[in-house]
């Protein structure tokens, strides 16, 4: 892969690349734990949906949770990617007071989904193949809480057990936006399979990820590796700050140290976690209380047959039937709920015309007041009604937009405000020709000017009977006739 | 009393339900036999309200003539099951205090079958141990003592130590073990008794605490075959809070006590033949084979080569497994906790205080074998080597229905004279662990007594799920060798 000349920072011995792949932690929509039946609603009371299993107490056993399975092969199938159909848990052994066990149930060499890949939109409607080496089941740990007491940590196993899928990606990106829009686009697939509700700031998902620059060209330098970004906009800032860091090393004659960093959000820098020496030595072993998982073919294709159109197919036929830009389309699909909000706008109306209104207008107000589709005071009705409106030419495009300001506000439909507001647009041919009649008599000056050549007084001419009518004069209408009278 | 304490279980059983005994008349027995071998020290926890209560229950279902297939018969549990709100201990100092919530399956299924809890039985520590020394509740005696001589306080073998001696003492009619290498056969075999492991999956191990996941099984000791086979048809089953349990009917072991062994075939492997074996151990398995060839079993001289590895891959796969299910005892939620200033030093202080030596030796093993850049040469190859034992016996079973072998290399040794050589102990385990590592059911049946008059057990191995095959060869040993030696200790006397 040849480096992208955009992508290059520059340093003080010339271009550098940025080298990033990313493990996103996605916590499996599903009821109960990965291998007890303790329920996983966020938010609950501490110790509130802990089981036997998920404590640990002795000889408990954990049992496989076959819908975090399925949730696992539903996401493989999403990524393009293989299934594996034989695959193992193993135990990665730690200690820590969060860690009930001893050590997490996790796959390693064995995991349920092979290699995949996923294609990221980027600005200016470009868009890049992003490799998936794998995706493996594994158990979230508790949380320890260490602000309660000044001598003691808390802990909480709510989400001990919890059902989390790994998804590792190549090191394919090569900017914080590459990596950034990544994360958009698998948030983007796991949220239409249903197999993640991707909720960064709930903890829903998680992204390490390992940073790494070179010279173009040149082979893959040392790894830094940013641990559990659970912000877009923090790991663009993170990724950021440390490849400044290791270029700056570098290039002051020193080395980067393989290691785990944090990134501190309030200083926008990250620090040391612990080295490599450090590094636990997690001594993975199959889970000897635990089978692999083994599926037929039919299973996996079963499930396949039962994936929902995803955003890329639904993207290209956005582009195919629609006519959208690749760009608009890929904004429109981006949630499922948008998608479907388009296309009830869209259905027996103009659809470049509802995307534009949906993407222009409504997304600029909801972002405006921080709202989301949701909970949007205009719903698809109230934008087709508005559409509607101006498609039949009973107000115009720029009334239209004050239109929707008071829709937005008020959650008032289109036909009522401007009944209400007596907006609806002048297309009688008479009453246009008085406005005309009395510009063209207020400013007989330059009717003789225009008449004597100067054309471009056609737009004044325009502009005064436009405000005349208060805005409300059909355009095409006063362009016509106005040219009529002009021409004497 | 001595009436009472000398009826077997389907001896005792079968009086129930003639109505010549109660089971309260019963348990009043066993109650007083615990009070009088407390010197054996077979149990750690003794729960005779609990005892009486459930006796009541079952003399209440026997009037009504109803009941399961232990109704009434008081048995103790092996202090690694886990008991609703009884002290469990797994004999280790780090579970101080633990009362669980919840009742192992294996338990349960026993308790739903009627049978009354005496308490809670002695054992080595985690179950690491091949003569009950580890215990932090401290060593458990054998009833059976040499004859003629030094009167040496004996090992009852290990794991299931208290098991064997409260079993073989009377103080128990029956009671649970577990065998993750040997740890129900071996002791059996040094008590005098039966006891039998049956193949990985047939019970589950819900609720057991447990030592190596893909090792451990529970099975019962008793006093004669045919309580075995009452017991272990009580205690087995499909269980779907364990995935390694199978999802299996449990047979009518009892119906399999035929007595009829005509033109079976029984394998005798020349590797088990090992060095420094004693003479008398050698001469009761030749004993053995001849009372199975006289009832009309064909003897066959099989070959299961890679024997002399199973020790060695035994002890790299247990302890792998034992330092990661052991790593949840940290202090953190139940049990002993020793505080230090950090949470590691809490750590190291609680496990350092909690866990007795041998434990920690294997701790140590587990953890090295599984370390990164030995997990090939010592896990992985073990794991290799498991698969060709495995296969030894699939190959044997191709032409034989059972194998016949020693249960163990010794008779019962005496409590100190193997503790500070622990390869010496491990050795104990060399007939017994090569049936774990396939998985296998084995019971092991008191045949003969040695030259110094302790008891002398042997091994018949059978394919997978084929208890029944295990249990009738056993039951005409058992006929054959008509074994009626009791031992010096017997509570309510002789």
């Amino acid at each position: 892969m040849t480096a992208e000349k955009s992508n290059l920072v520059t340093g003080n011995t010339g271009d550098w690349e940025i080298v990033l792949g990313l493990e996103v932690h996605a916590q499996v929509t599903s009821n109960s734990k990965l291998f007890s039946g303790a329920a996983t609603t966020f938010g609950s009371e501490p110790n509130s949906q802990v089981s036997l299993v998920d404590s640990a107490m002795p000889g408990m056993l954990p049992v496989i949770n076959e819908e975090c399975v399925r949730q696992a092969v539903r996401t493989g199938l999403g990524l393009n990617a293989a299934i594996n159909r034989f695959s193992v848990f193993d135990r990665k052994n730690y200690f820590y007071a969060d860690l009930p066990q001893g050590y997490q149930i996790s796959q390693f060499k064995q995991p349920i989904v092979g290699e995949g890949v996923i294609t990221v939109d980027l600005p200016g409607g470009r868009s890049k193949s992003i490799g998936i080496e794998r995706l493996h089941l594994e158990q979230d740990a508790g949380k320890s809480i260490h602000d309660q007491s000044p001598t003691k940590s808390f802990i909480d196993l709510n989400r001990s057990g919890v059902a989390l899928m790994e998804i590792v990606s190549r090191p394919d990106m090569r900017s914080a936006e590459e990596a950034a829009a990544y994360v958009k686009k698998l948030r983007s697939i796991l949220r239409y399979l249903g197999t993640c509700d991707g909720n960064m700031q709930e903890g829903s998902m998680r992204a390490d990820v390992n940073v790494s620059v070179r010279k173009p060209g040149d082979e893959l330098g040392t790894r830094c590796e940013i641990k559990n970004m659970n912000s877009i906009r923090f790991m663009q800032q993170a990724i950021e700050y440390e490849a400044r860091r290791q270029i700056e090393i570098i290039e002051d004659g020193g080395t980067i140290d393989q290691e785990t960093r944090l990134f501190d959000a309030n200083k926008g820098e990250t620090r040391s976690m612990r080295s490599k020496e450090e590094a636990h030595d997690y001594r993975y072993f199959p889970d000897p209380d635990l089978l692999p998982l083994i599926f037929s073919e039919e299973f996996v294709e079963a499930e396949k047959a039962k994936l929902p159109e995803l955003p890329d197919a639904k993207k290209a036929r956005f582009i195919a039937d629609f006519g959208l830009s690749p760009y608009d389309a890929a904004i429109l699909v981006e949630e499922q709920e948008t998608a479907a909000f388009y296309e009830k706008v869209a259905d027996g109306r103009d659809p470049k015309l509802a995307a534009n209104w949906m993407i222009t207008e409504l997304f600029g107000n909801l972002n405006k007041a921080g709202k989301d589709l949701s909970d949007s005071p205009v719903d698809e009705e109230k934008l087709g009604g508005l559409i509607d409106l101006i498609t039949d030419n009973t107000i115009s495009g720029r009334i239209a937009k004050d239109v929707f300001a008071e829709m937005f506000e008020s959650g008032k439909d289109a036909p009522t405000i401007v009944e209400e507001k007596g907006l609806r647009q002048v297309t009688d041919t008479g009453a246009i020709e008085e406005l005309i009649d009395s510009v063209m008599a207020s400013q007989a000056e330059k009717v003789a000017e225009y008449r004597s050549g100067k054309d471009k007084l056609f737009g004044f001419f325009v502009g005064q009977v436009m405000k005349q009518s208060q805005g409300k004069a059909n355009p095409a209408m006063v362009n016509e006739l106005l040219k009529k009278k002009l021409a004497g | 009393m001595s009436d009472l304490l000398s009826l077997s279980l389907t001896g005792a059983r079968d009086a129930l339900k003639a109505k010549k005994t109660s089971s309260a008349e019963l348990t009043d027995a066993y109650i007083g036999a615990m009070e009088a071998g407390k010197s054996l020290n077979a149990f750690i926890t003794e729960t005779p309200d609990k005892a009486r209560a459930m006796a009541k229950a079952s003399d209440e279902k026997l009037a009504k003539g109803d009941g399961g297939a232990m109704e009434g018969l008081p048995i103790g549990i092996k202090d690694l099951f886990c008991t609703q709100g009884v002290l469990t201990t797994a004999a280790s100092h780090i579970l101080d205090g633990f009362k669980p919530e919840y009742e192992s399956t294996v338990s349960q299924n026993l308790w739903n079958a009627g049978a009354v809890m005496l308490g809670k039985l002695n054992l080595d520590e985690f179950a690491m141990g091949s003569s009950n020394e580890t215990s932090h509740y401290g060593a458990v005696e054998n009833p059976w003592r040499r004859s003629g001589g030094d009167n040496a306080k004996l090992v009852p073998g290990g794991s299931s130590g208290g098991s064997a001696a409260a079993v073989s003492g009377r103080l128990a009619i029956a009671a649970t073990g577990t065998d993750t290498g040997g740890s129900i056969r071996q002791p059996a075999s040094l008590c005098g008794i039966v006891g039998i492991k049956p193949t990985y999956g047939r019970c589950s191990r819900w609720g057991v605490v447990a030592f190596a996941s893909s090792l451990d099984q529970a099975g019962p000791l008793t006093r004669t075959v045919s309580d075995a086979a009452l017991m272990l048809g009580a205690m087995a089953g499909h269980d779907p809070k364990d995935s390694t349990s199978a999802d299996l009917a449990v047979p009518d072991f009892e119906a399999a006590l035929t007595g009829d062994v005509r033109g079976m075939k029984i394998g005798i492997p020349k590797e088990y033949r090992v060095d420094g074996m004693p003479d008398e151990i050698d001469a009761l398995w030749q004993k053995g084979a001849a009372m199975l060839k006289d009832a009309g079993a064909e003897i066959v001289d099989i070959s299961l080569p890679h024997t002399k590895y199973a020790l060695p891959t035994y002890y790299i796969i247990a302890p792998a497994e034992a330092s990661s299910n052991l790593a949840r005892y940290d202090g953190v939620r139940y049990g002993l906790r020793v505080d230090g200033d950090s949470l590691n030093e809490m750590y190291e202080n609680t496990r350092a205080e909690g866990f007795g030596d041998e434990v920690k030796r294997r701790i140590l093993i587990g953890t090295y074998v599984l370390s990164a850049g030995y997990y090939d040469a010592y896990y992985l190859k073990a794991q290799k080597v498991r698969a060709l034992i495995q296969k030894d016996f699939n190959d044997a079973y191709q032409s034989v229905d059972a194998i016949l072998t020693p249960t163990a290399p010794s008779a019962a040794f005496a409590i100190g004279e193997n503790e500070d050589d622990p390869i010496k102990m491990y050795l104990n385990d060399v007939f017994t662990v090569p049936a774990s590592l396939a998985g296998l059911p084995g019971i092991s049946v008191p045949v003969g007594l040695s030259g110094e008059g302790l008891p002398l057990g042997l091994q018949v191995l059978g394919k997978a799920f084929d208890e029944e095959t295990v249990l009738k060869v056993g039951g005409v040993l058992e006929q054959a060798a008509g074994f009626d030696a009791l031992p010096g200790f017997l509570a309510g006397g002789k």
